[in-house]
């Protein structure tokens, strides 16, 4: 089951709002509406599921409804209509003191413009979510400082907000959602306003803070490049609807329409895309067969090079034959052990385009993708590598080898 | 209406008769210059030595002067006035902040406070509770607590969204919003407000005492009614010492609060 699941989710501003949720509902658009009633669209009848454990960007230009539609989740703004469903239940049908709850106990949040109380020091802000709890103050001061030292800050405890760069400032931000320990964590543009070089530190921290706490994410941003880099799960936004959701491979190879594919025109698709994408298979064979086998392979597959592996370990990566040294082999008799070039170009799957470039520039051989144990996992061809940055769809083959 | 309302009248007129008496007794009571070296000690604890020297070289005058005794009623009169404004005015203010109905109610009656002419309530004063020091603290606080309420209406409106937003998100409940967020932010507005209050309320003594609130404000209006320019100038003086220490005093507290 989805941690999060939001079925129809609307808010729509002014007054008597909810005349215009059967408009919506006929399809009519933000501008129209807003020409017939005055009423503003805020966030149009958005659906999707987060899985534990996923970062879930959601991602938007300023004015799609992307900072509107995070606050509906824990009800900072309330829903026109719709449904928020937390572990299957309804947190729409929740009464104060339940939300109150559900928003200490389940739900952290980090913001902007960070937040922070500035005539609390560091750790009282980090401790804040604990203490309107009512835990003691040994106990919170405690955990409070655990998630300090998780972010970094340890030393900085009894620091002002103000003496802090913008950078620190939103580690506390981070701290202090992370000290109540909430199943999701719910990040509003956190690291749109840090400069890039330290935006880009902390986007590693949180990747990283997530593979070690495994906590749901759901991050709003502006910023393609940072949703790309960050997210296991994209929504797009645009005038308050979702216009696709899919991972940042599917997002940037196949856009669902001109809005999507306008988007995502300018990235670099070379700093994005990874060996793992553009790899295919590779035609394998073993060391105890014989050099004709291995032409015959070759000659029925229609490469010129065989990659050889070792079965018995999983695929493990001996080293490469090509045709010619097999037909020399023929001729002199020899077994196919000889003629196995053991110094081959190859990369992990996680290598970006941008860094094949240059090993593939000096080799005539596909580069093989091995994974850190020595498997096997594909090989890149020039034209892949091609195809994928000029936005084509990788073949599927490859894709699916990439997944397992 | 004094008729109707005579008892609950009468539970006012008591209370604010006993706050005043209490003052009045600690004031009074005490040997003068035994509380002149307390005021002297305290205000160069709050504020700074300059200030503990112009307490104590203003103090003497006062007692120099002859109107240590009307001065200390006076001061009665303005901490009463200025404790009891602070005590309604604050959570009024406060109310006025969380619900915009009631702030659209509260302004208007406070322009209204603020510009009719302080001479024109004492006349209802007097009728609901007769000559005395009581009417005199009443119409005070009229013409004194509207600082106080808007100043902590802003106060807390002026608290940046994003703070009470980050506030709920974390599940606070409304008292600990105000009380951990609202308060301690909006203290130097508040405080600011408070200051206005007193130096409005020390500013109505002389025409308190049209209805009997005795005090230095009594001096002043003898020597008006008398033409005694000299006497005038003496008393008056003695109004501008105490309001230049309350000032001086709730600034410094207003400071602190502000780090």
């Amino acid at each position: 089951m989805p941690i999060i699941e939001i079925k129809k989710l609307t808010k729509i501003f002014g007054t008597d709002p909810k005349r215009a949720v059967p408009l919506l509902k006929d399809g009519w658009s933000k501008e129209k509406i807003f020409k017939e009633t005055k009423l503003t669209v805020g966030v149009n009848q958005a659906e999707f599921s987060i899985e534990t454990g996923q970062i879930f960007v959601i991602m938007g230009l300023s004015g799609s409804g992307k900072s509107t539609l995070v606050r509906l989740l824990n009800r900072l703004i309330e829903p026109t209509s719709g449904q928020v469903l937390f572990n299957g239940s309804d947190v729409l049908q929740m009464n104060a003191e339940q939300l109150r709850q559900f928003r200490r106990k389940n739900m952290g949040m980090v913001f902007q413009k960070f937040a922070l109380f500035p005539h609390r020091t560091v750790v009282q802000n980090v401790e804040y979510g604990l203490e309107i709890q009512g835990m003691s103050k040994a106990k919170r001061r405690e955990m409070a400082m655990q998630s300090l030292e998780l972010v970094g800050l340890k030393g900085w405890e009894d620091s002002y907000p103000d003496q802090l760069s913008g950078g620190m400032q939103q580690r506390v931000g981070l701290a202090r959602g992370l000290a109540n320990d909430p199943d999701v964590l719910l990040m509003d543009e956190a690291f749109s306003a840090l400069d890039p070089l330290i935006r880009k530190d902390m986007q590693d921290e949180l990747i990283e803070l997530q593979s070690k706490m495994k906590k749901t994410i759901v991050f709003i941003t502006h910023d393609l490049d940072e949703a790309l880099r960050i997210g296991d799960q994209i929504a797009l936004m645009k005038d308050g609807s979702i216009v696709q959701i899919g991972s940042p491979e599917e997002i940037l190879m196949q856009p669902a329409n001109k809005y999507v594919e306008r988007f995502v025109e300018d990235v670099d698709l070379s700093k994005i895309l990874t060996a793992s994408h553009v790899m295919r298979k590779p035609e394998t064979i073993t060391a105890e067969r014989g050099p004709r086998v291995a032409l015959q392979l070759m000659r029925d597959r229609g490469v010129s090079s065989l990659y050889v592996v070792d079965k018995d370990k999983g695929m493990k990566l001996i080293g490469v034959i090509t045709a010619e040294d097999a037909a020399g082999a023929i001729k002199e008799g020899l077994p196919l052990d000889d003629i196995i070039q053991r110094e081959l170009p190859s990369v992990s799957p996680d290598t970006l385009l941008n860094e094949l470039f240059e090993i593939m520039g000096n080799t005539r051989l596909p580069v093989a993708v091995v994974d850190e144990s020595g498997r096997l996992k594909g090989i890149i061809i020039k034209g892949a590598v091609l195809a994928a940055l000029a936005g084509n769809t990788v073949p599927e083959a490859g894709v699916q080898l990439g997944h397992s | 209406m004094s008729a109707n309302f005579g008892p609950f009248f009468d539970v006012i007129k008591f209370v604010i008769g006993m706050i005043v008496k209490g003052f009045d007794i600690v004031l009074r009571g005490t040997p003068d210059l035994l509380l002149l070296v307390i005021l002297v000690a305290l205000t160069w604890y709050i504020a700074k030595w300059r200030m503990g020297l112009f307490a104590l070289i203003g103090l003497l005058l006062i007692h120099n002067l002859g109107y240590w005794s009307n001065a200390m009623q006076t001061l009665s009169l303005v901490l009463t006035a200025a404790l009891l404004s602070i005590v309604i005015g604050v959570p009024l203010g406060i109310l006025c902040a969380r619900k915009n109905v009631v702030q659209n109610i509260v302004t208007p009656v406070l322009d209204f406070m603020q510009t009719m002419p302080a001479f024109v309530y004492l006349l209802p004063a007097i009728s609901f509770f007769s000559l005395g020091i009581v009417p005199g603290v009443i119409s005070s606080i009229i013409f004194a607590i509207p600082p106080t309420i808007r100043l902590t209406n802003l106060g807390i409106r002026q608290v940046p969204q994003e703070l009470v937003e980050a506030a709920d998100a974390f599940g606070s409940t409304p008292s600990q919003k105000l009380y951990k967020l609202q308060l301690p932010l909006a203290m130097p507005t508040i405080m600011a407000g408070i200051n206005q209050t007193i130096m409005l309320s020390l500013s109505m003594v002389v025409i308190a005492s049209m209805i009997g609130a005795q005090g230095v404000g009594t001096d002043v209006l003898r020597a008006v009614q008398q033409t005694r320019i000299g006497t005038g100038f003496e008393a008056g003086l003695v109004i501008v010492i105490l309001a230049i220490l309350l000032d001086r005093l709730t600034q410094t507290v207003m400071k602190k609060s502000k780090k």
